[in-house]
């Protein structure tokens, strides 16, 4: 039987207050409390718990037919520990079924890969023990921050010991192959890599409820004649969203808690298909072919890269003055410190910057608290701005109480090719994307 | 299709911003095959004191007519009247304007004009005979003149847009540049108010120049919702030379306001954000340019607050000067109480200037490259214009991407919104 793996991205943030410039230097807190926590009982109202109950209740009636995966940021169980603790609970509940897969990941949802690659490697293991910690398991699949993704990303994660890693099934890098198959990383051929299949997601993360949809309204029904419709030889079907598409994006008005309800049973009762976790996944099946990936590729937006956090100046300006200090943070034992470095490399931070205003403007709106990128630019900055004086307050008082701080080795990571975009590979010529990337990178030179 | 359209101005001989926008928008309407019929009254003064500004406004009228301005002129039928209106100014001040400079005067009158009319005797002293004598004009006018659609700017020209309406039975459609409201705050002067109110209500469309506008169109003079359109301002491209930066003789940053010193531009909040500024950044310098009823205040103001080193008035600019402070300013700032559209900023982002506007501007609709506060947050003002001079990002977004969303305002395409209003009503 043919494979389905869900997976759903839990995030949350922690959003930052309005913090003028006669803060800095002045107050050192930078979190909306009453933000922070009304949205995420409100999201834990409308997605979370109803959403967990009915995976609880499926896992009950379907038994090991029926699997899925999470991956939960370490600010989000930040969150629900300080302000819906039953909502841990109810995660617990379903990692307690042994169906649940929980995967790693940056523990702030950070973008450290490219910057910062001890930094990187450390978000990742503080990750993995705060859900071993609190689920029991340790993870062994690894996704990064929005399905980021590129070779130099891949030997980052296979040296930390994963095997199995999802990611986007984008055009740019797919060409005419299929997503529905298992592929191996090329500087790691034992990386194993699951891609997404983004219209079968999207039709249930972002079009479920579009009236003007022309498949308005999906059911279950429509969904599995549409999985039928796969050619048989491709093993599975990668279904990645995020979690707070059941209730919070997609309303419970819109009957999506029905589909979600319906659909494993129809699926199961069809005898061609059985979900299953990706670790499930690289035991059972073999990478048909290697995946070259030498530029960034991400679930975000039509481009599918990662010009939603990186690349125009405001977002350029932010990430750099917030690594300037990742030399002093690396050896810092400042617990707010460390907490304030944590929350403030948050993606998000980086999205709320985007500029490009007319192609997927309105999904970005949806998510950004500030109403222009400007302003989200300016309270960032204002912020990072009295980060950095604490931490080289931090860093003269260690050298002045005798303990300075020691030297990290580092080794510089490429940065992310922002500003260069993959072209799409020619289905006739599948040995086009070096062609193009060695010419590409020539120009970018 | 022919508009008679009733100005009141008509470069080169303006004072605001109507007079360039009137000619922008003449410009834009032929490129959509729109022969415009443009009156326009004309002040003259005394023939022998002000003899000396009437051979200025002579030179200038003179320059206006060079090939330049050739083929527009061709096709625009223009026409002066003798009067005095002025714009931007209230019934009283006019009064003292007209008192101090008209004292015995004579009627002069454009030769054109003056073949077929008569006016008999000396101007009149207060505006709102002018406003009438105006309006006899422009039924005058309608009779004798073959037109589809008459149009009128601002509240001076609407009686005359009226007459011209009962006259011909042409529609009518008005264009609200600014109401009563956004000149006087809530001191309206009811005279206007009831002008304005009853040109629009006589309308068959009202053009608004901002969202803003429309809604105070709407709900402070109850018109008709169905009948009012928003057609944004554009501005014309400039091709003049880049002032240098070495035109700035101070090392610090330079923070800018221009404009009329009076309670709708909002200058009391400039200044309030300029001290909060400056307690945490002496490395900049705040200019006020313009002048205007409450500038006495406003020093006063600066120097209570110890700023007054770091606060500098400049007086009326005009011309050059306009250009050389924009090309001195790292930040310009429009605080705007209550702005219909305002194009000041768009000015300075033509220079590379980066603007803080409030939100309570009409522009604020047309422009994603800018930061807005609201006019009353100097704390959000205050903290745009320090991110402004400390993260450069900021800068670079905007010289990058201003530039390009100003000169995308295109009186061409304004002028097409125009049309479609036009065509609801033309009766072919």
């Amino acid at each position: 039987m043919r494979s389905i793996c869900l997976y759903f991205q839990v995030h949350q943030p922690f959003r930052l207050r309005t913090y003028r410039f006669f803060d800095i230097g002045a107050d050192h807190y930078y979190y909306d409390d009453y933000q922070n926590k009304h949205i995420v009982k409100r999201i834990a109202e409308n997605c979370y718990l109803p959403a967990n109950e009915i995976m609880l209740n499926l896992i009950k009636e379907h038994g090991p037919n029926f699997r899925v995966s999470f991956s939960i940021t370490g600010t989000a169980i930040e969150q629900f520990k300080k302000y819906t603790p039953e909502v841990i609970e109810s995660f617990r509940k379903l990692a307690k079924t042994g169906n649940v897969e929980f995967l790693a990941e940056t523990y702030s949802h950070s973008l450290a890969a490219f910057k910062d690659e001890a930094e990187f490697m450390q978000q990742v293991k503080k990750h993995a023990e705060t859900i071993e910690q609190m689920f029991g398991v340790k993870p062994v699949t690894f996704r990064n921050t929005e399905l980021i993704y590129s070779n130099d990303i891949a030997d980052k994660v296979y040296k930390l010991g994963y095997k199995m890693m999802l990611t986007e099934g984008a055009k740019q890098v797919l060409g005419w192959k299929s997503p529905n198959f298992l592929y191996n990383s090329r500087p790691h051929p034992q990386l194993k890599l699951l891609m997404r299949n983004y219209q079968l997601s999207d039709d249930i993360a972002f079009r479920f409820s579009q009236s003007s949809w022309g498949e308005w309204p999906l059911t279950a029904d429509k969904y599995l004649n549409w999985l039928n419709i796969i050619d048989k030889k491709q093993d599975v079907v990668n279904l990645f969203m995020d979690y707070e598409t059941f209730g919070e994006h997609q309303k419970a008005e819109s009957g999506i808690f029905s589909f979600l309800k319906a659909l494993p049973g129809i699926v199961l009762n069809s005898k061609k298909w059985i979900f299953r976790t990706p670790s499930q996944l690289a035991d059972l099946l073999d990478p048909v072919t290697t995946l070259d990936v030498p530029y960034n590729i991400s679930w975000a937006d039509e481009e599918r890269d990662v010009t939603a956090w990186l690349g125009n100046d405001l977002q350029d300006e932010a990430f750099d003055t917030l690594y300037s200090v990742s030399d002093i943070m690396a050896d810092c034992d400042d617990e707010e410190l460390i907490r304030d470095w944590n929350r403030l490399q948050c993606s998000d931070h980086f999205y709320y910057m985007c500029t490009k205003w007319f192609s997927d403007g309105a999904v970005h709106h949806y998510f950004n608290p500030y109403s222009t990128p400007y302003e989200a630019f300016i309270n960032y900055m204002n912020v990072v701005s009295d980060f950095l004086i604490r931490v080289k307050e931090y860093s003269e008082n260690r050298i002045a109480g005798g303990k300075p701080l020691k030297k990290v080795e580092k080794t510089e990571p490429a940065a992310p090719q922002k500003t260069i975009k993959a072209k799409p590979v020619k289905e006739t010529k599948p040995a086009k994307p070096k062609a193009a990337a060695k010419v590409t990178t020539r120009k970018a030179k | 299709m022919k508009v008679l359209m009733f100005g009141w101005e008509f470069p080169p001989h303006i004072t605001g911003g109507l007079g360039t926008a009137c000619f922008g928008m003449t410009k834009g309407l032929l490129k959509h095959g729109i022969d415009v019929l443009f009156v326009v009254p004309k002040a003259y003064g005394d023939e022998s004191q002000e003899a000396v500004r009437l051979i200025n406004a002579s030179d200038v009228t003179v320059k206006m007519r060079e090939p330049v301005f050739q083929d527009y002129w061709n096709q625009i039928t223009f026409m002066e009247i003798g009067s005095n209106l002025i714009p931007y100014v209230g019934p009283v001040e006019f009064e003292k304007m007209v008192a101090e400079d008209l004292r015995s005067t004579e009627e002069k009158m454009n030769p054109v004009f003056a073949e077929r009319f008569t006016f008999s005797g000396k101007y009149g002293q207060d505006l709102m005979t002018e406003v009438s004598r105006y309006a006899l004009i422009g039924a005058t006018l309608a009779s004798e003149q073959q037109f589809d659609v008459i149009h009128a700017h601002d509240w001076l020209t609407y009686p005359a847009g009226v007459a011209a309406k009962h006259v011909s039975g042409k529609p009518l459609v008005v264009h609200m540049h600014a109401t009563e409201f956004d000149r006087s705050g809530e001191n309206i002067n009811s005279n206007v108010y009831d002008i304005e109110r009853k040109g629009m209500e006589e309308a068959d469309r009202v053009i608004t120049v901002s969202n803003l506008t429309r809604n105070i169109v709407i709900e402070r003079y109850g018109i008709n919702a169905d009948k009012v359109f928003t057609v944004h301002n554009a501005v014309e491209p400039i091709e003049k030379a880049e002032l240098a930066d070495s035109e700035k003789h101070v090392k610090e940053k330079v923070v800018t306001f221009l404009g009329r010193i009076t309670f709708q531009k909002g200058p009391e909040y400039f200044i309030e954000a300029a001290k909060k500024v400056l307690e945490r950044d002496q490395n900049v310098r705040f200019v006020m340019a313009g002048t205007g009823d409450l500038m006495e205040k406003m020093i006063r103001r600066a120097a209570r607050l110890k700023i007054a080193s770091k606060f500098h008035f400049t007086g009326f600019l005009k011309g050059e000067n306009v250009d050389r402070m924009f090309a001195m300013s790292d930040v310009y700032v429009m605080p705007s109480v209550s702005e219909p559209f305002g194009i000041s900023p768009l000015e300075a982002m033509r220079s590379n200037v980066p603007v803080v506007i409030s939100k309570q501007s009409g522009v604020a609709e047309v422009l994603n490259h800018v930061l807005k506060v609201d006019f009353w947050d100097i704390d959000a003002m205050a903290d745009a214009i320090y991110s402004l001079l400390h993260y450069k990002s900021l800068t670079t977004m905007f010289r990058q991407h201003g530039t390009e969303e100003v000169n995308n305002l295109k009186w061409e395409n304004a002028a097409a919104h125009i049309v479609e209003v036009y065509n609801q009503v033309y009766q072919k």
